[in-house]
Order: C-alpha cells, then structure tokens, then sequence
C-alpha cells in the first residue's frame, strides 16, 4: 500500500500565514516601543490567536489595523493589555491544591515569625481570597502578608473589589468544601443581589500592585510564591528567567506553587527546587540560582 | 519523484469517539516516523486513565501532551482536560488555561488550527464523533493550509452532529467509517518506500 501524500496547494493562505506571522512581529515591537510591554518572550501561538481575537473585537480585518491604533489611541493600551492576558481561575480552583498546602505548606510557614506571600499574575483575585481565607483559618492571618501583582491594571482593580458573581457560587463552594476548609464559605463574604463581595477584613492583609514579570525584578522576600497558569503563556527562556526571578526572591526553603499542568523539568533552574507534592506543583528552594 | 510524507496526525472526537480513537491507535505500528496528537473532549484529572485505556491495545506509546515538550514522531499524544492544547511552529506543546471555546475546553479547533499552521501541508486530520460543532472551523484550516483531512461517515458515528457540522462547512478528502479510518492511518504511518502513485 502506498505512504500517504499530502497535497500541494494552500499556497495563498501560505504566504498570508507567513506575511501574518511578520505583522505579529511589528505589532509586539509597536506595543513594546510605544507602551513598553514586552511580549516577544509569549509562547507564539496562543499569543497570536489572543492578537487575533483583539483585532475582531475591536472590528478590524487583521492584526496589521491594530498597530496604527495602538500607536495613536493611548487610551487603548488597558485595552490590549487586557486582551493579552488569560485571567481565568475560581475560588480554590484545583482543590487538591489548596488542600495539600493546608497539610504540607501551612505547618512549615507556621514556624516563621512573619510570612510574606507573592501571588504572581493574580488577575481578578479569586486566588489571592483563596489563600486570605486559609493563611485565616490556619491561624496565619495577622503575621501575613500577601502581595498580589499582575500586569492587567484592571483586573487589578477589579481584584482590590473583591466582588464576583453569584453564579459562580456553587462552584465556589464545592471546590471550598474539597479544599479542606474548616468553617463555611459564607463566613468570609456579603450576598447582595447578584453579587459576592468578600469580606473587608480578608483584604487587609493584601497589597495589590502592578508587577511585569517579564521586566520587573525581585518584588519582595518572600516565603511562599503562587504563580498558578502564568508559565504557560511563555516560552521557555522567559519561563527560565521567571523560574530564577522567584528563586531570588523567595527565603531559603520558601515554596513555590505553579499551576497544575506547569512543570519544571525543562527549566534551566529545576535543580532550584525539589518537590513537596509533584501532582500539586509545589516545590522548595534548596539553592540559590546561579548566574 | 518522492513527495514528502505527513509529519503529523491531528485526530479530534467527542461523544463515541473513545473506541474508534482506540481502534486508530491500536491500527499504528510500533515504528513510525509521524506524531499524532488527539483531542478528545474529557474533563480534568482523567488524563492518566485515558493514556492507559488508549494505550493497552496499543504498540506505539500513548501519553499526555505537556507543555513545553517537544512533539515527537514515534508517538501519541492525548490533550489533557481543562486546557487548551496547542501546537507551537517549533513544534513544541503549549497549554492555555483560556475560556472554553465551543463550549469545551480542550478544544479541538484550538489544536487543529495550531497544528495547520505548525505543520501546513505536512498534517493530516481526522474528525470524528461528537455532539457539538467544535473541530469543523480547525479541519477547515488544516485543508487551506494545504493539509488532508478525514471525517467518520456519520452514518457510523454514534454521535453524529460533529462529523455533519464538519461535512457543512469543507469537504473533506474522505468520509469514513471506523475500518477505513484505520486503514488511513496505517497507510499514513506507513515508513517504507513511498512510490508516487
């Protein structure tokens, strides 16, 4: 029986592939030069279809009628920032997460007299809520502190509310209840009407601020560091120079808590780590990072 | 004239595609020099027992696609659920924890339309059972980028809506059943002299 053969033609969506592949390169170095947000170290492909769902919202035909607009609307930057962003996560998303750093992680930052927490990349805050609520009921409350950063300015704002949709409650609740949480959900927020706001105090703790991991170096010393689906989105030597910016800033023996499907086995700086729980993703600093 | 041969086979399936991904995958022979990805609509944490039930009828190795990986020929490779599996030019894994797109996250679109721009002429695709629309836009792209593609006949489908939405959308280069599906496959994996018939 024969191999199989592919066909020949495709040639015009070829060379528009190709001419598509070049636009996308213009348009990063524009928002780089004119905005200075760096997205040349993104993994290509996603970063392209988030371009390219940019482009269609905002009605233009392709990713090359985005760049004038980017140079001369400044107010549009908050805008593509946005769209470049993949802020998706849930109250205790991945339960079995935040139940193994409830029995493995939270005795060992129990023995520090202060903790300080780095959530990287914590978009709309649903995490940052999440560790609030467990540092609270581990006893851990009042000697954290939890930093909470991400380039998308509004989701930070939206974060510091602390405000989500009722609709996502059931969710919220179950995966509550699988984390291991020891009171009930709604001790820690207000219902009103269609919303969730999260209770004032949990918030008192937290600091958001504007952080760029990709440009932006040590943030704080800290003694736990999430950044849960953010190493995704790069590719691999910015995911190594992110891998060694928390290497620096986390104490000897700090945790480091990826997302569930992020591994360090291809990272110049695995041998940082070694794993506290492999399924969870949480590892510990046992060494320094060299140059 | 030798012509280049597929590097790449992207297969995508939902409701009732679990035994006939199984029968392509006990079809391939234990050396080939084409990767094979595939997309099947599964929730989070079962991506262990799916490699295991897709691999133990057969000879080549069935594993989960991790990011950061290189794709290799030689093997199958199974989305896991709760990302979006893509393909980068470099022919390396991504994953995006983005929205579902068509409802379904992995999303066969998101593979195929990444797999056609990695591997362009080079990828073939296959369509399978299912009860939603998600693959037809991403078999689409495989064949303009110059790439072959294949859809389980939906009169053998036991979910045939997937299959129909693909049939409404391109024409594909074949409509199969299950048996003619893996006699592709075979011959698609095939590593001997190709003649140019």
């Amino acid at each position: 029986m024969n191999g199989f053969q592919p066909r020949g033609d495709g040639g015009g969506e070829l060379s528009a592939l190709d001419l598509e592949e070049q636009v996308l390169d213009v348009f990063v170095q524009a928002l780089r030069i004119r905005h200075g947000y760096d997205f040349s170290g993104y993994a290509r492909a996603s970063l392209k279809r988030r371009v390219r769902q940019l482009a269609s919202d905002l009605e233009v035909a392709r990713i090359g009628d985005l760049i004038p607009r980017l140079l001369y609307e400044p107010a549009l930057c908050d805008t593509i920032i946005e769209h470049l962003s993949v802020p998706v996560s849930d109250l205790f998303r991945d339960p079995w997460v935040f139940a193994s750093l409830r029995e493995k992680v939270m005795p060992v930052l129990a023995s520090w007299p202060r903790i300080n927490v780095w959530q990287a990349g914590c978009a709309y805050g649903e995490e940052v809520f999440s560790l609030a609520i467990m540092l609270f009921e581990c006893g851990l409350a009042r000697r954290s502190q939890i930093y909470a950063t991400d380039i998308n300015d509004h989701a930070l704002e939206k974060a510091a509310e602390g405000i989500f949709g009722v609709e996502r409650l059931a969710d919220f609740e179950s995966n509550y209840r699988a984390a291991g949480g020891t009171a009930a959900l709604s001790d820690y927020y207000h219902a009103r009407y269609a919303l969730l706001r999260m209770r004032r105090e949990l918030g008192e703790r937290v600091t958001f601020a504007h952080h760029n991991l990709v440009t932006d170096g040590v943030f704080a010393e800290a003694h736990m560091i999430l950044c849960r689906n953010v190493l995704i989105y790069f590719s691999q030597p910015l995911k190594d120079r992110v891998v060694k910016l928390f290497a620096d800033s986390l104490v000897h023996g700090g945790f480091l808590v990826l997302g569930d499907k992020e591994t360090l086995q291809f990272s110049r700086y695995a041998d940082c780590f070694s794993p506290v729980d492999e399924q969870a993703r949480i590892y510990r600093l046992r060494r320094r990072a060299h140059a | 004239m030798r012509r280049a041969r597929c590097a790449a086979l992207a297969i995508g399936g939902s409701a009732g595609s679990l035994p006939v991904i199984r029968g392509l995958i006990a079809a391939l022979p234990c050396e080939m020099s084409l990767a094979v990805v595939v997309c099947m609509h599964t929730s989070a944490h079962v991506i262990d027992d799916l490699c295991a039930v897709l691999g133990d009828t057969a000879t080549v190795s069935v594993v989960e696609a991790i990011d950061g990986a290189a794709v290799e020929p030689g093997r199958v490779y199974i989305a896991p659920g709760g990302y979006h599996l893509l393909v980068e030019r470099k022919a390396r894994f991504a994953l995006c924890a983005g929205q579902r797109i068509n409802h379904v996250r992995p999303a066969i679109d998101v593979l195929f339309e990444t797999m056609a721009e990695a591997y362009r002429g080079r990828l073939a695709g296959i369509l399978l059972s299912g009860r939603n629309h998600d693959g037809a836009i991403g078999l689409t792209r495989i064949r303009a980028l110059g790439g072959h593609v294949r859809v389980q006949d939906p009169e053998t489908a036991e979910a045939p809506e997937m299959p129909r939405a693909a049939l409404a959308l391109a024409a594909p280069d074949g409509q199969n059943s299950p048996d003619e599906l893996q006699k592709f496959v075979r011959a698609l994996a095939w590593i001997g002299p190709i003649s140019d018939a």
